[in-house]
């Protein structure tokens, strides 16, 4: 609690000693301007300049302090620190008026300084990206030296379970060994995907389609904001939706064909699934079919075909590339979407062909294995990393993919909003 | 090859059937997207009305040593199992904060057992046929109905479902978020600031617009890992607690943010900028002055938009160990912590019936919260959005 206390007053002197050096260096620079010299800046500017060197410093001098200190597990008493902290301040206080001179360009001194504090914001995002792969890298490396590659690529058995009793030496008792094959996981996600497409991709592109070639204005303006809301609904509800109500659906309808279902069968979370994609597909694909001009369009009827046969034959082949554009990122959607599959579909890895069987996916396994009473080393939480490994991989391919299409068709058409 | 007018005039309304058949078709697509979101909608409703309603009964509470001792006994032998254990819990307490109870019998409602609340709800129970004729007794005079829940708006988590309630989750999910948005809101308007109105075109500013756009595509359970391999692993951050929840979400949300804002930094026109630059503004005073204000409506709507995405977000929370039983809700961002979609996912996954009806109500109050930010969103776009 005191060192709340103590960082609180530190940030109340610093914000202090900003607001003295603002008020310090504008009153001399207005001095120096009523004597009758010209200056580079308003005295204003001048004042600014003062509180960036006071605080600035300071506060970076502070931020490396602290970051030695948790990090490296360096010995620098905070109060040490936060005293060093204020008497750079006060010394970059005494910089800053004495920077009160006709001749110093403060606009320009605080501009760059700016330009490089939003640059740093921009390279955050480089840092996530750098973040994201060195840790499911260097784990998932981790992974492999405990378990062969080729095993995990082509082995048909996923079983985490035994491997705690290994690593408490037990592996030889009781049960077998650990098997990490990712084939049946790598199985069920296809297939739920592919469940998920069958339903997204014709509902989404019909939809996109009528949107714009035949809707009226109205209806447009009243679909609109009904697939937006069906986009902003997080899938932890579209989970409880596919377990609660389509599951046991699709064990009483598979029953009336005489069919035996799972409860927990791979065709409920792959509808539901593709339910929530199509709002994803549509508004992609609206864009794109919006984009075609409609040069195109009119030439088309001027010949004197139909409609629909200018939708089939004119437009959708221009659109194409953009349209599976679309479809492939909601590929790489469907193939990462956890919450849904987690809650409706199995947690037995099961290879099989039939969607009514239970079978689980990547991202449930990823899960399964992070949320049990296993120690960060063990095998069983590393699978995860090397499963997470190969989803960013395919996710990324994808997603490049489908920016070198959508690149061509903008190129194609010279449109610059897509 | 000559073909007869009727012939022609056949196959014209052929292609012409066929081109209404299209339009039909696609329209049967967007309505039944349409008819899926009323489905799925009153589903939920149907579901988590019962929710709001809680049964209440009304038995004599004697307050004494005796009860103080076994709170069991403060309620007479037929009424006991019907009342909600958590009253039992909570009896001596409520003594020992309030002696002039002591000694005292008093007719009060208390909360009733899960059982009865399913029974008067009419849904499965597992209340003998004695303890259902005692209920019917209570209800004919008046002693037992469904009341409104209030526990459920002021409560976390619970064994006892009579007693859960969503709160906790709510205030976690508002510390969390106010992390995320403390961290991302400004980094994110910040970088796209930069990309629009600083950055040189080179190779860098190339690799972080293409970055930008693959981190938008990476799927959140990864962000999950990130979190989890280098907050909680390397830096030590607490896990389960807001911070790291926060700290994970606002980098799924900053791709989110970026994006938006950039889109509303572009739509400003050149003419104002220009007219800036020429009585001498520099950049910054440029976009400070003139830009940004013009373009606020447009980055808050993305903002708020983001916000939502990460308030419906469980994924990445799994993995950094949200998803805790949390009976009490704590103000800190350093204390375990759950937030509302991971209190559904933890409702969902208890066999209880009565359970179920929870996860539905906490989804009714989760889709009110974000259908509010998104309306909120669509409004500000509207009235303050200029076109030029």
């Amino acid at each position: 609690m005191s060192t709340n206390i103590v960082f609180l007053l530190f940030c109340a002197v610093l914000v202090g000693l900003g607001g003295v050096a603002f008020v310090l260096s504008r009153a001399k620079a207005s001095r120096v301007r009523a004597s009758g010299t010209l200056m580079h800046a308003q005295p204003d500017q001048y004042g600014w300049f003062a509180v960036l060197t006071t605080a600035g410093p300071a506060l970076l001098v502070s931020a490396l302090g602290a970051f030695a200190l948790l990090l490296l597990g360096a010995e620098i008493p905070v109060l040490y620190l936060l005293a060093a902290g204020l008497i750079i301040a006060a010394l970059g206080l005494v910089l800053g008026l004495k920077q009160v001179r006709p001749d110093f360009h403060a606009r320009r001194a605080i501009e760059s300084v700016i330009r490089k504090l939003l640059a740093a914001a921009a390279t955050i995002s480089i840092l996530t990206t750098l973040g994201i792969l060195i840790s499911i890298v260097g784990e998932a490396i981790s992974f492999f030296q405990l378990h062969s590659f080729w095993d995990f690529v082509t082995g048909t058995t996923w079983n985490p379970g035994a491997s705690f009793l290994s690593a408490a030496g037990r592996g030889d008792e009781g049960g077998s060994a650990a098997q990490f094959g990712s084939v049946p996981l790598f199985a069920g996600t296809f297939m739920i995907t592919l469940i998920a497409m069958l339903v997204a991709i014709p509902f989404g592109l019909g939809a996109a389609i009528y949107m714009v070639e035949f809707a009226p204005l109205t209806v447009r303006k009243a679909a609109k904001p009904v697939l937006e809301v069906l986009a902003g609904i997080p899938t932890v509800v579209y989970g409880v939706f596919a377990a609660l109500t389509v599951a046991p659906l699709v064990v009483d309808i598979a029953g009336l064909f005489g069919l035996d279902a799972s409860y927990s069968n791979a065709l409920a979370p792959g509808l539901v699934m593709g339910i929530m994609i199509i709002p994803f597909i549509s508004s992609l694909s609206d864009d794109v079919i919006n984009s075609v001009p409609s040069s195109l369009r009119e030439g088309a009827l001027a010949l004197g075909i139909t409609k629909g046969e200018m939708v089939r034959n004119v437009v959708v082949p221009a659109a194409a590339p953009g349209i599976i554009s679309a479809s492939l990122l909601a590929v790489s959607r469907a193939l990462g979407e956890t919450m849904i599959v987690v809650m409706a579909a199995g947690m037995r890895p099961n290879l099989t062909a039939n969607p009514l069987e239970d079978m689980t996916t990547v991202t449930v396994s990823i899960v399964a294995a992070l949320t049990g009473d296993q120690e960060f080393g063990s095998a069983q939480t590393l699978s995860a990393f090397a499963l997470g490994l190969v989803l960013f991989i395919v996710t990324l391919t994808l997603n490049i993919v489908s920016v070198i299409m959508i690149r061509r068709f903008r190129e194609k058409y010279r449109v610059n909003n897509l | 090859m000559s073909q007869s007018f009727e012939e022609i005039s056949a196959q014209l309304k052929k292609r012409h059937r066929r081109s209404a058949r299209m339009k039909w078709l696609t329209m049967g697509a967007l309505i039944l997207s349409a008819a899926f979101l009323v489905v799925f909608i009153s589903d939920m409703v149907v579901r988590g009305w019962p929710a709001f309603q809680q049964a209440q009964i009304q038995v004599d509470v004697t307050y004494n040593e005796q009860s103080k001792e076994i709170p069991l006994a403060a309620v007479s032998e037929e009424f006991r199992p019907l009342v909600s254990r958590g009253f039992f819990r909570i009896l001596p307490l409520r003594m020992e904060d309030n002696p002039a109870l002591m000694g005292t019998t008093k007719t009060q409602w208390v909360i009733a057992d899960s059982p009865v609340d399913q029974y008067l709800k009419g849904n499965k129970n597992e209340l003998s046929s004695s303890q259902r004729n005692v209920v019917d007794k209570l209800v004919k005079q008046g002693r037992a109905e469904l009341k409104f829940n209030t526990t459920f708006f002021t409560t976390g988590d619970s064994k006892m479902p009579e007693l859960a309630g969503i709160a906790a989750a709510a205030i976690g999910t508002m510390m969390t978020m106010l992390v995320t948005m403390a961290v991302c809101f400004p980094i994110g308007v910040m970088t796209a600031v930069y990309l629009e109105e600083f950055a040189p075109d080179n190779k860098l500013t190339q690799i972080i617009e293409i970055n930008i756009n693959n981190l938008a595509a990476v799927p959140s359970i990864l962000f999950g890992l990130l979190g989890l391999a280098i907050y909680i692993s390397f830096f030590g951050v607490p896990r389960s607690s807001p911070l790291v929840g926060g700290l994970t979400l606002a980098l799924m949300t900053l791709p989110v943010i970026i994006i938006s804002t950039r889109a509303a930094l572009r739509s400003v026109p050149d003419s104002i900028r220009h007219a800036a630059f020429g009585v001498g503004c520099s950049r910054w005073q440029v976009v400070r002055d003139h830009v940004l204000p013009v373009s606020l409506p447009g980055i808050l709507t993305g903002s708020i938009i983001g916000l939502a995405q990460a308030m419906g977000e469980t994924a990445p929370l799994i993995i950094v160990g949200m998803v805790a039983f949390i009976p009490e809700a704590s103000m800190t961002l350093t204390d375990a912590s759950t937030v509302m979609p991971a209190q559904i996912f933890t409702w969902a996954s208890q066999p209880e019936a009565a359970f179920a009806e929870k996860t539905a109500g906490g989804i009714l109050v989760l889709l009110a919260v974000l259908i509010f930010l998104n309306a909120l969103a669509v409004w500000l776009r509207n009235k303050f959005e200029r076109r030029w």
